[in-house]
């Protein structure tokens, strides 16, 4: 019954990415992006991770689509008619290796939900029986977010605010 | 530098849609502890807002005050979440050990919910300020005022 409601998602979310990248205008392009975001969002949401889902509709399909929008209305795309070249044939076979090699390697990893799986065997027990009482939180992921692992989301902030002031020092050419 | 848009219904949608993203990013941001949100959502849905004021009411009107002055907060949400921090440091405890600072008629896990809160703020405000501060920047005007 899982699979019932993954399969449509995934078949969208494939046909979203193949679009993305076929697309010859960039600003189809990149709404087309926006939407692959929302189905990915949908995707987290059916596996039961709302945080994530709330997180890359928000950030992926609506702010990224946003600035993306900004980006390309500033520059002015031109396009190479000599670089409408045919894939070589290694290249194409090179990938599709790679992409089988992958999936080989995608079966040693743990079932969705495993109990006994090293991420779910080791700390999270902790973090679920002991979040609420110790920080009167009952949202686990922003206990772990905001209490235990603080000082990687205090670095995560520092990052964007680098973003920002990179872009400003860049970018920026008129008196705000 | 944006010129507003022409079109007077986007602008009355506007009007009317804007304080109801605001009140759900702040809602995102407070309710983070209680179900899924929390400051980085709040922070980008707030963002959004004011990307929004400034698009639809151009840079030159008074209606987007609040982007205007948000410019000039860069860096705040890193200085209240690091002061958090470094207040968990001056009552002796460890960075960001947020039960170290004694609160009256607050114990441990009270005193941590706190500092959950304070740091989302944090974040929130960082996120939103970032986000209206690359929009800034990617904007600049030709001789018309409008946005090329």
């Amino acid at each position: 019954m899982q699979i019932w409601g993954d399969l449509p998602l995934l078949i969208l979310l494939l046909v979203t990415a193949l679009g993305a990248v076929i697309v010859r205008d960039l600003i189809g392009a990149v709404l087309i992006l926006g939407s692959y975001s929302f189905f990915l969002a949908l995707c987290w949401a059916w596996m039961g991770s709302p945080d994530v889902a709330f997180t890359e509709a928000v950030v992926g399909s609506g702010m990224s689509t946003v600035l993306f929008l900004f980006a390309l209305f500033q520059t002015v795309p031109q396009e190479d008619p000599s670089s409408h070249r045919d894939t070589p044939w290694f290249v194409a076979l090179g990938l599709g290796v790679l992409g089988l090699l992958l999936l080989y390697g995608a079966i040693d990893l743990p079932r969705f939900g495993d109990i006994a799986a090293p991420a779910n065997a080791y700390l999270s027990p902790t973090y679920i029986q002991q979040s609420l009482e110790q920080m009167n939180t009952p949202n686990i992921v922003t206990a772990i977010l905001m209490d235990y692992r603080s000082l990687d989301t205090l670095i995560e902030t520092a990052v964007v605010f680098t973003a920002g002031v990179a872009c400003a020092l860049l970018l920026r050419r008129h008196d705000s | 530098m944006i010129a507003a848009h022409d079109s007077l219904i986007v602008h009355m949608i506007t009007r009317v849609l804007l304080p109801v993203i605001q009140l759900y990013g702040i809602y995102v941001l407070f309710f983070g502890q209680y179900g899924p949100g929390g400051g980085f959502v709040g922070g980008v849905i707030f963002g959004a807002s004011l990307i929004l004021t400034l698009l639809v009411f151009g840079a030159r009107s008074n209606e987007n005050y609040l982007a205007k002055r948000a410019l000039r907060a860069d860096g705040l949400g890193l200085i209240i979440y690091a002061g958090i921090g470094g207040l968990c440091m001056i009552f002796a405890g460890q960075f960001l050990n947020y039960s170290a600072v004694p609160l009256p008629g607050f114990d441990p896990p009270a005193t941590r919910s706190l500092g959950i809160l304070g740091t989302m703020i944090g974040v929130a405000v960082d996120i939103a300020v970032t986000s209206i501060s690359i929009v800034d920047s990617l904007s600049f005007a030709d001789e018309e005022g409008r946005l090329v």
